[in-house]
C-alpha cells in the first residue's frame, strides 16, 4: 500500500484525532491483551505495564508456564549452555502488573474485540497484540508431517524437541550420518541452521569424530555463509557437506520410518535427521484473519499495526514487515515501539518515532563467535534496512572470543529485559 | 467496508507526528526502474527468473557480489583487477558505475554511455535491488533504503537531555546493556557522567571507536537523542 505523503498533510489533525481520541477519553482502565509470551509478547506486556503504572490493564495469554528460548538452544546442543538456563518463567512479568493467563488463545472476534480461550472464557480488549511466533507449512517437506517429529525432530521451537535432537545425536552410531533438511525463505533466525550445524559438528568432533554431516538446502545461499564455511573447514575439516539447489537440494523427500532421505532421486541412509520445514505465522494469527496469502501477517512499517485491523498489532516472527529478520532481537525491538504507541493511544503518553534494530550472534566453535546486525527505518512501504554490518572472515581469535563473550552478555541482557 | 476502514486508517497513521522524524526513504521507484532497465540495460543483461549471461553477465544477485566474480563469464582484465582489489557492488558503486562506467573501471568492456540523471539511476537501482538477496533472509545484505546523513552541529555538549525521550530510546540499549549496570560480557552504561556518555557515543558515531554494533546504533542517533540517553542513564543511577 503506497502512500503519497503530500496528500495527507491537508487532513492531518482530523485523522489523528479520529484515531486516538476515543481511547484516550475512555472511561475505565483501557485493556490490552497480548497473545504469546515470547520475546515480542513478553516484552510488550511488560513494557506497557511497567511504563503505564497501572493505568492500562494488561493481560498476557501464554500456554506454557516456563518459556524456553530458541536463541542459545543451539549452544545447548553443542554443550555450551545448560538446558535449564534456556528456561524462564513469568513471575517477574506478573509482578510488573501483567495479568498472566496460562491458556491457549483459540479465536479472535475482531468485531466484538474479544479473544476466546481454550477454557471457554473470553477476554475483551481495546488493543490486541498478536505475537504467536511460527507454525510449519504442512506438506512442505515431502514425506514428513508433525506427527513424525519424534523420529525426525524439527527442534525449531526450542524446548523438548531440542532435548530429543541432542539425545539422538549423542546416541548416534560411530561414523553415522546426521542430515539437516534446511528451510526455504523466509524462516525464523536466518543464521540458526548454520549455527546448529556448527554445534552438532562440535559435539560430534569430540564424541564421534568419524561421523558426517549432510545439509540439504533448497536455498542458493544463506546468512553468514562465508563465515560458517570458513569455520567448518578450520574446526571440522571434511565433516560437513552441503547440497544446494544446483546439486538437487531443492528436490528431496524423507522417509521417517526407515530414516531415509531421498535427494534428487538418490537414497541416503540417515542416523539422525533434523527436518526444519517451511514456516508461516502462528496459527492464531491466521484464525484471527490477520494473515494474507503469504502465510504471514502484514503490518504497517511505522508501528507494526495490522494492515487488516487498526486495533491489532502483530509482532515478531509472525509479522510481514519488510527487511527485519525473524529473530528474538527483532521481536524485542518491535515490541518497544508497539508499547510506546499503545500507551500513547490509550493514556495520551508521549509518542516517539519508531526505532528498529537487530543483531544475531552465532557460535561456530569454542570461543569462535560471529555476529551480523542492521538498523532499520520505516519507509512508506516497509521497514527497510538502512545499514548493516557483519563479522569478517579471517578475524583473529581474540576478537572472536570477545564476540562470543558479548553474545553471552546479550543473552543475559535480553532475558533480563523480558523476564528478569 | 473492511478495505475502506483500513485505507482511512493508513492515512491517519501517515499523519501522526512520527512521520516527521522518519529519516529513511526508498532507493527509488522500482516500477519506473523496470522501464528504464528495459530501455537501457535489457539488450545486454538479463535479470529475473532463469536469467543467463548474454553480451553482459546476468544481474541476479548483483548486490554484494564482487566485481567480475562469475567464473563462467569473460570479463575485461580491468574489471577482474578491480574485483581482486576488493570492488564489491553496493548501492554507491553501482550508482557510480551506471553513471559513468569508465570513471569507475577505466578499461571496462561495458560499452554504455552512462546515465546522468540521478533520479533515473535511483529508480533503476531500486528495480535491480529486488533481484538480489533480501535483508529479511540475509541480514547482512545491502540496505533497501537510504538514510539521511546527520551533520554534527556546534555546542553539542550543551544540549540538555530529554529524560523521558531518553527512557524510550534506552529500550534499544537495554536489549544488551542491563539496567542494573551489570557489566558481564557487555559493559555497564548506567550512571556515567553525561559528558563522558555523549563523547563516547559521538566517537562511535564518527567510527573512531571500533565496535560494529555500537557504530551502527550511534550512526542514527542525532545530538538531541544522544543527550537524552546520557541524561536518562545518569538519572536512573540516582534513583
Amino acid at each position: 500500500m503506497k502512500l503519497n505523503r503530500r496528500r495527507f498533510l491537508g487532513t492531518a489533525t482530523l485523522a489523528t484525532a479520529a484515531l486516538s481520541a476515543p481511547a484516550v477519553l475512555g472511561q475505565a482502565r483501557p485493556r490490552v491483551v497480548v497473545i504469546g509470551g515470547g520475546s515480542g509478547g513478553g516484552t510488550v506486556a511488560r513494557y506497557i505495564a511497567k511504563d503505564s503504572d497501572g493505568a492500562v490493564d494488561v493481560t498476557l495469554i501464554e500456554p506454557s508456564r516456563r518459556y524456553y528460548t530458541c536463541y542459545f538452544s543451539n549452544l545447548y546442543l553443542g554443550g555450551f549452555w545448560e538446558y535449564d538456563a534456556l528456561g524462564h518463567d513469568y513471575g517477574n512479568i506478573a509482578r510488573t502488573g501483567v495479568n498472566v493467563i496460562h491458556d491457549w488463545a483459540v479465536g479472535v472476534d475482531r468485531d466484538a474485540q474479544t479473544v476466546a480461550l481454550a477454557s471457554g472464557e473470553a477476554v475483551s480488549y481495546d488493543r490486541l497484540v498478536v505475537a504467536p511466533g511460527i507454525d510449519f507449512v504442512e506438506g512442505s517437506v515431502p514425506g514428513w508431517n508433525v506427527s513424525q517429529q519424534s523420529l525426525m525432530p524439527h527442534a525449531y521451537k526450542s524446548g523438548t524437541q531440542v532435548q530429543l535432537l541432542k539425545h539422538q545425536i549423542e546416541n548416534m552410531r560411530e561414523g553415522g550420518l546426521f542430515v539437516m533438511v534446511a528451510p526455504p525463505n523466509p524462516y525464523r533466525c536466518p543464521p540458526g541452521p548454520g549455527e546448529r550445524i556448527s554445534m552438532v559438528a562440535h559435539m560430534l568432533s569430540q564424541s564421534n569424530p568419524t561421523a558426517k554431516i549432510l545439509i540439504v538446502d533448497p536455498k542458493e545461499n544463506y546468512s553468514k555463509q562465508a563465515l560458517f564455511e570458513e569455520g567448518w573447514e578450520r574446526h571440522y575439516p571434511g565433516m560437513v557437506t552441503r547440497i544446494g539447489p544446483d546439486m538437487g537440494g531443492d528436490d528431496f523427500e524423507v522417509r521417517p520410518e526407515t530414516m531415509e532421505v531421498v535427494i534428487d532421486g538418490e537414497v541416503e541412509q540417515a542416523d539422525v535427521c533434523n527436518v526444519i520445514p517451511a514456516q508461516k505465522a502462528g496459527k492464531i494469527a491466521e484464525l484471527a484473519g490477520l494473515t494474507n496469502e503469504s502465510g504471514w501477517a502484514p503490518v504497517l512499517p511505522t508501528d507494526m499495526r495490522s494492515r487488516m485491523d487498526e486495533k491489532v498489532f502483530v509482532l515478531g516472527d509472525a509479522s510481514a514487515q519488510g527487511d527485519m529478520p525473524k529473530s528474538g532481537f527483532s521481536a524485542n525491538s518491535q515490541a518497544k515501539v508497539v508499547a510506546n504507541v499503545i500507551r500513547h493511544e490509550l493514556t495520551g503518553s508521549r509518542l516517539f518515532p519508531a526505532r528498529y534494530s537487530n543483531t544475531c550472534w552465532s557460535l561456530i566453535a569454542t570461543d569462535d563467535g560471529v555476529k551480523v546486525g542492521a538498523n532499520y527505518e520505516p519507509t512508506d512501504e516497509k521497514i527497510a534496512s538502512v545499514s548493516s554490518f557483519i563479522s569478517q572472515t579471517g578475524e583473529d581469535a581474540d576478537l572472536r572470543r570477545q564476540t562470543y563473550e558479548e553474545s553471552i552478555g546479550w543473552y543475559n541482557g535480553i532475558v533480563a529485559d523480558i523476564f528478569g | 467496508m473492511k478495505l475502506r476502514l483500513v485505507l482511512t486508517f493508513c492515512i491517519g497513521v501517515a499523519l501522526t507526528p512520527m512521520q516527521a522524524f522518519s529519516q529513511a526513504s526508498p532507493i527509488g521507484d522500482a516500477t519506473a526502474g523496470a522501464e528504464i532497465y528495459r530501455r537501457e540495460c535489457a539488450s545486454c543483461h538479463q535479470i529475473g527468473d532463469g536469467a543467463v549471461h548474454r553480451i553482459g553477465p546476468h544481474l541476479n544477485r548483483i548486490f554484494d557480489r564482487g566485481a567480475g566474480s562469475h567464473s563462467d563469464f569473460r570479463y575485461s582484465d580491468a574489471l577482474l583487477r578491480q574485483g581482486r582489489d576488493g570492488l564489491k557492488w553496493d548501492l554507491r558503486r553501482l550508482d557510480a558505475y551506471i553513471e559513468n562506467p569508465r570513471a569507475l573501471v577505466s578499461g571496462t568492456r561495458m560499452s554504455y554511455r552512462g546515465l546522468s540523471d540521478a533520479q533515473r539511476r535511483a529508480d533503476l537501482i531500486a528495480y535491480m535491488r529486488a533481484y538480489s538477496d533480501q535483508p529479511q533472509n540475509i541480514p547482512e545484505a545491502s540496505p533497501t533504503a537510504i538514510i539521511r546523513e546527520v551533520d554534527l552541529p556546534e555546542s553539542v555538549l550543551a544540549i540538555e537531555g530529554d529524560i523521558e525521550y531518553g527512557e524510550f530510546l534506552s529500550s534499544e540499549c537495554t536489549t544488551c546493556h542491563q539496567r542494573t549496570g551489570s557489566d558481564a560480557g557487555i559493559p555497564g552504561i548506567v550512571g556515567w557522567p553525561e559528558e563522558d556518555f555523549v563523547v563516547a557515543m559521538h566517537a562511535y558515531k564518527q567510527k573512531l571507536r571500533p565496535h560494529a554494533v555500537m557504530q551502527s546504533v550511534a550512526a542514527r542517533l542525532d545530538d538531541d537523542e544522544i543527550a537524552a540517553l546520557a541524561a536518562y542513564f545518569r538519572a536512573i543511577a540516582r534513583e
